[in-house]
């Protein structure tokens, strides 16, 4: 009978290592921003991005996600288990919207390079203050002019 | 009770293993998906003008064009039963008064989706019971081949296999156009199968949007000569300001994002259509509702008389209809300033799979705000929505009031002439009414209720109430 578990657990390990291989699953640990667009529905962002005035300074990791370390890899678990999900499910709203909390991570973002220019604008910024997000009015500089 | 637990692990253990190959398998549903693969099944043709072959090559957009056939209404558009859209006359008694002596007193009703446009025609009172001119079909029928046998019958050069997008192409097509627009309806309905179709925007070996509507490949190249800033039509700005040796063909000048509206321009337009001359779109000025009239006042029939469109039956004024200026109204609004074409909104871009496809089910954004509004506007649907009615009850609350004043107009003239008024007296009244109603028409005929240009349409609203009080006036100065 343990002969059998023992099997049976490594079918699944095989099966569960192929799939993960088959789904280029190491390519999520990387910053390619290619990896972003292995699920098809990335592939308009993608295309912008890559006609988009930030396509020389930033990929996609640049501006998605936090730039420490806990907080990087914090988001990247956190949307990979969103987006495989809804991709799985195939239940997501369209056209894709951005959730809150990326939101927040990619204003920060944002300032992370940009936050000598816009002092004056950030400077007296109060805690509960609705935060002024950079790309209500810069809003092809990512992913290009709207479609 | 071991044995137990090793059955319900390995259990467990099969469920899992079943569990890891649907994912791997949904995966692979995910990655297919993803490898485009058009499937040519049937060799297209200039001759080919049944949409179903078209669709054998094409079936995602074919399956949205036949839904065009549903029944769909908004607040202001469309509605009415699977049988007959809503009548127009009834729900608007005013328009009966608007429109005494013409055709559209008699039958008018709410839009239907394209899939109708031939059938409603043939059976529209309007044609009917009224002789109308094979005009008529220059918008309501794939007609590109039936124009260019006419052509070729009618001595224009090449054959029937050239493309269409060509100097013989486009010979065949002109000469065609006149000789079909001579006949009675009854005939020339006769000549057509379908409905608008495939053909009429899509060039069969590339699937490049075209236009080729003879009236809209003329009154565009009108419009492109006149001096009337269209900075949202950047082709055209582009050639005036070359040599203009050649004269502007949107077929091989425009952008692909022009060609988005004026695909839907060759229709969605103002235009003559009746009996007197070949039917035309009355650009040489410009786009803007004066611009357009100008060139209706200075125009002569053959006849020598000034241009109209019915002599009012109360009133005597020769008046003018408007059709259904879209393309014009929308050239003036923010949404064509931004670059923003017809297709953007009323056929966005759907994803099936990880194909990217527009939606040739053309219809009302407001039956489909996430797609076409929300890739632009990141607010919820409701809002969005909101925003729209806003602006729609308001230009229906003026269009309202300047119906009233037009209708109040028609009765003080049909007054002064039982009181005996003269011809001569009432010129100047007959001419503000003429002014009037060409000024509510055009919003009232314009199919978004304001909303492809609030502000011109409000600017229009005023103008007419101002010219329909000012005819009252006029009147009364009469009676004095």
């Amino acid at each position: 009978m343990k002969t059998l578990l023992v099997i049976w657990t490594g079918i699944l390990a095989g099966i569960g290592g192929y799939t993960f291989f088959y789904a280029n699953g190491l390519s999520y640990l990387s910053n390619d921003p290619r990896a972003c667009a292995n699920c098809h529905i990335m592939h308009e962002q993608f295309d912008g991005w890559q006609k988009a005035s930030h396509h020389a300074v930033a990929t996609c990791n640049d501006c998605h996600v936090p730039h420490d370390f806990i907080g990087k890899w914090l988001t990247k678990a956190s949307n990979g288990h969103h987006h495989s999900e809804a991709f799985t499910l195939q239940n997501f709203h369209e056209p894709i919207q951005i959730r809150p909390g990326n939101a927040a991570v990619l204003n920060a973002n944002c300032l992370y390079c940009h936050r000598d220019y816009v002092r004056e604008i950030t400077a007296h910024r109060t805690p509960n203050a609705e935060e002024l997000k950079c790309v209500h009015c810069h809003d092809s500089v990512g992913h290009g002019p709207r479609r | 009770m071991k044995k137990f637990g090793y059955i319900l692990l390995v259990m467990l253990a099969a469920a899992a293993t079943v569990g890891g190959l649907l994912l791997k398998d949904n995966i692979a549903t995910r990655k297919a998906e993803a490898k485009q693969v058009v499937f040519k099944l049937v060799d297209l043709t200039e001759q080919i003008t049944d949409p179903a072959t078209w669709g054998k090559n094409f079936p995602r957009q074919y399956d949205g064009y036949r839904r065009t056939s549903e029944r769909t209404g908004t607040e202001y558009g469309g509605g009415g039963s699977d049988t007959l859209a809503t009548d127009k006359l009834k729900a608007d008694p005013r328009l009966v008064t608007i429109f005494d002596g013409y055709a559209f007193a008699i039958d008018y009703r709410a839009r239907r989706g394209h899939a109708y446009m031939l059938d409603d025609q043939r059976t529209t009172k309007r044609v009917t019971q009224k002789p109308q001119p094979g005009s008529c079909l220059h918008c309501h029928a794939a007609n590109t081949l039936a124009y260019r046998k006419a052509g070729l019958a009618n001595g224009a050069p090449g054959t029937l296999d050239d493309p269409l997008i060509s100097a013989t192409g486009y010979a065949q097509l002109q000469t065609g156009f006149v000789k079909v627009s001579a006949l009675s309806y009854s005939n020339a309905t006769q000549l057509v199968e379908h409905p608008v179709a495939c053909v009429d925007c899509h060039d069969p070996e590339s699937m490049q949007l075209r236009v080729t509507r003879p009236g809209f490949l003329n009154g565009i190249r009108a419009l492109a000569t006149s001096t009337d800033p269209v900075p949202h039509l950047p082709s055209i700005e582009k050639w005036r300001a070359g040599d203009r040796q050649s004269p502007y063909d949107p077929n091989q000048l425009a952008t692909r994002q022009e060609m988005r509206s004026f695909v839907c321009g060759q229709c969605h337009v103002e235009y003559y259509c009746g009996p007197k001359t070949t039917l035309f779109y009355p650009w040489n000025n410009g786009l803007k509702v004066e611009q357009i009239e100008a060139f209706y006042d200075s125009y002569k029939f053959p006849d020598g008389h000034r241009f109209y469109d019915w002599k009012h039956a109360t009133t005597g004024a020769e008046v003018l209809k408007a059709q259904h200026p879209e393309f014009e109204m929308w050239s003036q609004g923010i949404h064509a300033r931004s670059g923003v074409a017809c297709a953007d909104c009323h056929m966005p871009y759907r994803r099936e799979g990880a194909i990217k496809i527009s939606d040739h089910w053309v219809r009302s954004p407001l039956l489909n705000v996430a797609n076409s509004c929300q890739v632009c506007h990141h607010f919820p649907e409701d809002e969005i929505r909101d925003r729209v009615a806003l602006i729609q009850d308001r230009n229906h609350a003026l269009l309202s009031r300047a119906e009233d004043a037009l209708v109040a107009l028609i009765q003080t003239i049909g007054g002064a002439m039982k009181n005996g008024a003269t011809d001569t007296q009432l010129k100047s009244a007959r001419d503000l009414q003429r002014k009037a109603q060409w000024r509510v028409d055009f919003v009232n005929a314009e199919n978004s209720m304001g909303f492809h240009a609030p502000q011109e349409a409000a600017r229009i609203l005023a103008e007419a109430i101002d010219y329909a009080r000012e005819g009252e006036i006029a009147v009364l100065k009469i009676q004095q």
